[in-house]
């Protein structure tokens, strides 16, 4: 049975409609990536699934619960978290802080324990910064763990997100863009990331403009064009779906084979 | 065994309150560092709310009124003993604190600096008015916790201004020992991520709303308490506790210390505590050479003095 479930999901900003009717469902250890072009509505939609916008239409269910418009918060207690395309860290913590922030609903309690320093909260406190390290690592981040995350390139601070995310224990990541910016060699660990986290058995729901990061390991794929939903399959059943190519190449193939007859 | 950067930060600050008096030439300047230590306690308080949690208040000095008048009031209406007192006033400062804090920090910045400012007024004019009761803009006589004849009866004699001197030296140890305790805690991590980005804080499932709540909440005691002190060392208060000189005092030493940082904002409410005094040899031009040293202090160390400099001297040593 699918966690995560989208029916008729849509919106609009003063008359134009960003996203209109679009449907998925994410299952547990599945990838499921959406791709179209820029303005295509991605974004949107994540921000929808991830309660940052209220969607003017359609529901979201995680779990069979009706979660449509529910907090922030209040989803990450039901296990679903994201990263951001526009990096959201936290610059004036240290790279550790910001991946133990991930462990806040394990670690928080009694605000005088905080204060006075009481020995729970020094352990709560403790565990979750052990617990941050051992993430750091699995990121490839763990010698940076003391720096102030502001200081850290652009895509150091994608994985850290990544690490922050994975703190929060999560059953659904939606994740944004997690290789833009980054180089081969960070887009091939991402890569691995990604594949490792499916396999533990998170849902995983994509967004990302690298097509052979997308086509290598999603097990499906949602293609968006202008707020719509205009294909969906598997990576090879999308690749060849003509409506995909004159969206994304923005000219039918044909064009390549009159190119080659003038040649 | 090396120190962690909180007991390395509270030594500097005892050593700093025990040794000190060494070098006091006059009795005048134990009445000085009591002043000093008060504003630091109401300081770290907005260390809390501001540095911290990121969120401003204009009117900070409403809770400090509010403590002030406990002091004031409750032993001679409600019998109850001076320090009790103290502790009344805290609980009706995070009570109310709590209760403005809830409509008004849904507000994002200017607008919450507006609000707040409106919630000092309100209390300041209260105090002004309720002339029955506080005397009103006249003030009030403040009546003496009695912690003074105590120690005599145990043998040791301090005189009025060495008393308050220790006696809020330590709150100010105890105020910021537990601000530092905070700033490393779960609770501290989170306000400290919502400052950072609120829809990232969320997204870990961070309460954003309880969080901002709980930062004002106990900054409103920190002032509360700094009030109370202030009231019974001077034995006499004014509405101008309460007052928006007040309020922006506070915010002004937190931010020209370096409202992120406990040590930084304590020597935020030294500065501006000693500079008025010993600026005196400029007479009609004190107010105006103040407000310069403010102005080059935010252009060229704009994290405040301490956080600056800690910088700057990282910065050459790497």
């Amino acid at each position: 049975m699918s966690l995560l479930s989208v029916e008729g999901l849509g919106i609009a900003f003063g008359g134009v409609r960003a996203v209109h009717d679009v449907g998925l469902t994410v299952a547990p250890g599945e990838i499921v990536s959406i791709i179209g072009p820029n303005g295509a509505g991605k974004t949107t939609l994540f921000n929808m699934i991830s309660g940052v916008y209220l969607p003017g239409a359609g529901r979201v269910r995680l779990d069979g619960e009706d979660v449509t418009g529910m907090a922030p918060h209040l989803l990450a207690r039901r296990g679903l978290s994201r990263t951001f395309q526009n990096l959201q860290i936290f610059p004036a913590m240290s790279v550790l802080e910001n991946a133990a922030t991930g462990f806040h609903l394990r670690e928080r309690g009694a605000l005088l324990a905080d204060l006075l320093a009481l020995p729970g909260a020094r352990r709560r406190s403790a565990e979750a910064l052990a617990g941050a390290r051992d993430l750091l690592a699995r990121v490839g981040l763990d010698r940076a763990a003391d720096r102030e995350a502001g200081e850290l390139s652009y895509g150091a601070l994608k994985r850290l997100e990544i690490a922050r995310a994975l703190a929060t224990a999560p059953r659904l990541l939606l994740l944004d863009e997690p290789a833009a910016g980054c180089n081969a060699v960070e887009t091939e660990e991402i890569d691995r990331l990604i594949a490792g986290m499916a396999q533990s058995g998170i849902a995983i729901l994509l967004v990302e403009h690298d097509m052979k990061l997308v086509m290598r390991i999603s097990t499906h794929i949602v293609v968006l064009d202008h707020g719509e939903k205009i294909a969906e399959g598997d990576p090879a059943t999308v690749s060849r779906h003509p409506d995909v190519i004159a969206a994304y190449l923005g000219a039918p193939v044909a064009v390549e084979g009159a190119a080659h007859a003038d040649g | 065994m090396r120190l962690s950067a909180k007991w390395t930060q509270l030594l500097i600050l005892f050593l700093l309150i025990a040794l000190l008096p060494l070098f006091f030439p006059s009795g005048y300047y134990f009445r000085v560092g009591a002043l000093i230590f008060v504003n630091g306690l109401a300081v770290i308080g907005i260390v809390i709310l501001t540095g911290y949690a990121g969120q401003i208040s204009l009117g900070h000095a409403g809770f400090a009124g509010i403590g002030a008048y406990a002091s004031a009031l409750a032993p001679g209406h409600l019998g109850l003993h001076p320090l009790l007192a103290v502790v009344l006033g805290a609980l009706v400062s995070a009570a109310v604190a709590w209760l403005v804090g809830r409509p008004i920090l849904r507000l994002k910045g200017y607008y919450l600096a507006v609000a707040s400012l409106g919630f000092g007024i309100l209390v300041a004019m209260v105090l002004s008015n309720e002339r029955a009761l506080t005397g009103g803009p006249d003030g009030m006589p403040v009546p003496d916790p009695g912690l003074r004849d105590l120690l005599k009866d145990l043998g040791l004699k301090l005189t009025g201004g060495e008393f308050w001197y220790w006696c809020c030296g330590l709150c100010l140890l105890i105020g910021a020992w537990a601000a530092l305790n905070l700033q490393a805690s779960p609770t501290g991590r989170a306000l400290r991520a919502l400052h950072g980005s609120e829809v990232a804080a969320r997204t870990v499932g961070i309460d954003v709303a309880r969080l901002k709540l709980q930062a004002f909440t106990i900054s409103a005691v920190y002032a509360s308490v700094a009030g109370s002190l202030l009231a019974m060392q001077n034995r006499f208060i004014t509405p101008d506790v309460a007052g928006f000189m007040h309020s922006i005092e506070m915010v002004t030493m937190a931010v020209l210390g370096g409202v992120g940082s406990v040590i930084g904002a304590i020597f935020g409410a030294v500065i501006l505590t000693l500079l008025p005094q010993v600026l005196t040899v400029f007479a009609d031009y004190e107010q105006m050479v103040l407000g310069a040293v403010m102005i080059l202090v935010m252009i060229f160390l704009p994290e405040g003095l301490i956080p600056s400099l800690a910088r700057k001297l990282r910065g050459r040593g790497e």
